[in-house]
């Protein structure tokens, strides 16, 4: 039957993008190639073509980074007024949006992740958190911080490659408005966007030396945060590197935001909306190909209901469409990197090893590039691997519970902290279960929803300190 | 999936509402967000002309007007029997849609055509009227000929909360047409709620229907996308605990090609492909025909022909 109405290849033009072969580093304003020369190969993560050579930042680089931050930050930007610095930030947003299309194509070629989330999601997000922050530069004072808040001055902020745009506008839209200028380190499987972001600073005339973007790996990340001329680390990665950072960082008079791993728990009870917790549950594990720091990786479904619910869940899964990431009807795109990759298989394979039962819908992977059909793990405990260590990828782990408050108990084992799900059509057990989960964000029959407004971070492992929303400033105020 | 199972045995009010009441609830904002990501999906070249001629075939072409005249409706059934007289290529539409008492016009303009001719009746569109005169209505219309009968529920008593007298009066004009299909209005708009229109969606399945339709097309909002979704759920459902398939027709307010191609892809995703044919799928509308007609002919030839090419019945 499926042959009446197969939609046809429907592919987003590249021509919007114009790729250089290389790509330099971007400091005091100016486009520059590393001191030493030393560049990294991003490859589209689709079909492992090479995209761009990247230069990839050294101590000199760094230090000249930082100096030209320090001098925007003591010249321009520190005494500037919010109202003016605000201007710049309208307009860096403006241009976001003109030039969405081409970023959207951009991150998608360099990321993987499908058109359709870059362009309905990633894009509109990163306009939004500019032009939300552009709003608060003039009115710092009423932020419940004091009469007179104050920049800290520079900023090290590394970000992580699953959102590699959104990660930046998380990081350098509150840091700019609130007066701090920024050396940022993008990921190294996924630099591009940052770097045309760059020339969206300079298109802006952004005064030289606010914003610095220094391509690296780990090791630049690390002589970043451990610099000594930076007066705030904003991290957003795995908790292993969060916690070498925060060693790092300890003692020193830094101020450090941490958004971390998570694990998180999509609880649904025996009276949800079961359609759209179907919904929820796809979205929360599936969107991004699970590359999302609070996926809801843990199904908790009330035992009641388990059966006819991963019944309706496998029909659902069957239906995406996993592929090219710029076919505007893809679901599902490509996994980011080898490395990440061979992490999904590991821990999946032991998953089955441990006992659990493995589904996933009959789909046909592309031959070249990185791809992992997405996955369901049924008959898991709390004591699996898969149950407590973060995956990453598009592989959901389903437990099942029989009582509200062995949901929660179930959902709050973890160290990690960062995201929740409740799923019921009564409203006083949705806020029962809220109030006691320890989460930063708690979803209330929704999953992986986003909005500038809206601080975001973690309890316990998943990190400390808020992104968004008016909590979000005080990172950057002192 | 136990809240699709069979009826209880004594049909009462209680127990009707408790099975409706049984029924898992609909999130709006959920099922919004599901119809808006699904009609994001690109239909183009191939695609598209399939989706073009499916639509064209499902077409209840309709006018319920109290100016119908028979000539009006003879046009209109040419018009369904050869939607573009320049192309003999293009499928007759699924129907033809019009009062009872128009219904002998349209047999005869549509005879040896293999268009249907489709007749409201019980009072549409309010339903205001005692039953009897809802069943002389279906069966004036059924014996003038009309294959399908496109009745309204009574929405005041649904919201008053006595189930058992839209599931009666349904079984009961389901009785009266015979071997007609019977399409049942629940006109969402009134209803207003999601989880209402899966309680009428599911309560019009029991009680017999071979087609649950949106709209009258008097009352707005007529055919919302988050709405044929949810019954789009409910026969899937239906079909799921029981294996009989039950159609689905949004009717009012759909207007252009990309519409007609989101409630197909709607149809596609949510209850499989099966569901695309006209004899599970129909849409109603008039103005519909002429912009399928146009994407069309765009698609062969390249060029946009303009209106005044397409004819205006």
């Amino acid at each position: 039957m499926a042959e009446i109405f197969e939609y046809a290849p429907a592919p987003e033009s590249r021509s919007v993008v114009t790729l250089r072969d290389t790509y330099d580093l971007f400091i005091d304003g100016a486009f520059t190639p590393a001191e030493d020369g030393t560049q990294l190969t991003t490859v589209n993560p689709a079909d492992e073509t090479e995209l761009a050579r990247v230069a990839v930042a050294g101590p000199v680089d760094i230090d000249r980074a930082v100096a030209a931050a320090r001098r925007a930050h003591e010249n321009v930007w520190g005494p500037m007024s919010g109202l003016e610095r605000g201007k710049y930030l309208f307009r860096i947003a403006r241009i976001i949006q003109e030039r969405s299309r081409e970023l959207a194509v951009l991150e998608s070629m360099d990321n993987g992740k499908p058109i359709k989330e870059t362009r309905d999601v990633d894009l509109p997000l990163v306009a939004a958190h500019f032009f939300y922050h552009a709003g608060w530069a003039d009115k710092l004072a009423h932020a419940g911080l004091g009469p007179d808040p104050r920049p800290l001055g520079v900023a090290a902020q590394v970000i992580p490659w699953n959102f590699p745009l959104l990660m930046l506008a998380w990081k350098i839209a509150p840091a700019l408005a609130t007066g701090n200028t920024v050396v940022l380190k993008p990921a190294e499987t996924t630099p591009l966007t940052a770097l045309v972001f760059a020339e969206i600073c300079q298109e802006a005339d952004l005064p030289a030396g606010v914003v610095n973007i220094l391509p690296g790996a780990g090791e630049t990340g690390r002589k970043l945060v451990e610099h000594p001329g930076t007066d705030k680390v904003a991290f957003t990665g795995s908790t292993e590197v969060g916690r070498q950072i925060a060693r790092a960082v300890a003692g020193t008079p830094k101020r450090l935001t941490l958004e971390l791993g998570g694990k998180g728990a999509n609880i649904v009870y025996d009276d949800a909306a079961i359609d759209q917790a179907v919904e929820g549950i796809v979205s929360g594990i599936f969107f991004n190909q699970g590359h999302v720091c609070c996926a809801g990786s843990r199904l908790l479904v009330q035992e009641s209901i388990a059966e006819e619910l991963l019944a309706r869940l496998k029909t659902r899964v069957t239906q995406l469409r996993v592929g090219d990431p710029l076919d505007k009807n893809t679901d599902l795109g490509a996994i980011n990197s080898a490395a990440q990759l061979e992490r999904i298989r590991e821990l999946t394979d032991s998953g089955e090893s441990e006992g659990a039962e493995r589904w996933s819908p009959a789909c046909d992977l592309p031959e070249n590039g990185y791809w992992f059909a997405p996955t369901v793990l049924t008959g898991i405990s709390q004591a699996h691997r898969v149950a407590r260590e973060e995956i990453f990828g598009p592989v959901l782990s389903v437990l099942t519970f029989r009582t509200p408050e062995e949901a929660v108990t179930k959902a709050n084992n973890t160290p990690y902290g960062l995201s929740a799900g409740v799923w019921t059509e009564k409203g006083s057990r949705m806020l029962w279960t809220a109030e006691r989960l320890r989460a930063g964000v708690v979803w209330s029959n929704t999953f992986n929803k986003f909005d500038p407004t809206s601080p975001f971070g973690g309890y316990k492992e998943s990190g400390y300190g808020r992104e968004g929303g008016r909590h979000g400033l005080e990172a950057y105020l002192g | 999936m136990p809240h699709t199972t069979t009826a209880p045995e004594a049909m009462t009010n209680r127990s009707l509402r408790a099975y409706l009441y049984g029924l898992p609830g609909v999130d709006e904002v959920g099922a919004a967000a599901r119809a808006k990501d699904l009609s994001t999906r690109s239909v183009k070249t191939t695609a598209k002309a399939t989706a073009i001629d499916l639509a064209i075939s499902m077409v209840d072409l309709t006018t319920l007007e109290g100016a119908d005249t028979p000539g009006k409706v003879r046009a209109l059934c040419t018009k369904a029997a050869h939607p573009d007289p320049a192309d003999r290529t293009v499928p007759t539409v699924g129907a033809v849609c019009v009062y009872p008492d128009m219904v002998a016009n349209a047999v005869t303009a549509l005879r040896g055509t293999g268009v249907e001719v489709a007749s409201v009746a019980t009072a549409f569109p309010s339903g205001r009227a005692p039953l009897e005169a809802k069943l002389v209505d279906t069966r004036h219309a059924v014996a003038e000929g009309a294959t399908e009968i496109d009745m309204v529920i009574d929405r005041g008593a649904f919201l008053a909360g006595d189930y058992l007298k839209v599931f009666e009066e349904i079984t009961a004009v389901k009785e009266a047409c015979g071997d007609a299909h019977l399409k049942v209005i629940l006109e969402t708009g009134e209803l207003v709620t999601y989880d209402n229109v899966r309680r009428a969606s599911h309560l019009a399945i029991r009680a017999g229907a071979d087609f649950i339709k949106t709209s009258t097309g008097k009352i707005a909002p007529a055919a919302t996308l988050p709405v044929v979704l949810v019954m789009l759920e409910a026969v899937r459902d239906h079909h799921a605990a029981t294996g009989r398939r039950v159609g689905v027709k949004p009717a009012g307010g759909i207007r252009t090609t990309k519409d007609a191609i989101r409630h197909l892809v709607l149809v596609n995703e949510t209850t499989g492909p099966a569901w695309l044919t006209p004899d599970l799928f129909r849409i109603g509308a008039s103005s519909l025909l002429n912009d399928l007609l146009m994407q069309r002919t765009k698609l062969t030839t390249g060029t946009y022909p303009g209106p005044d090419h397409y004819t205006q019945d």
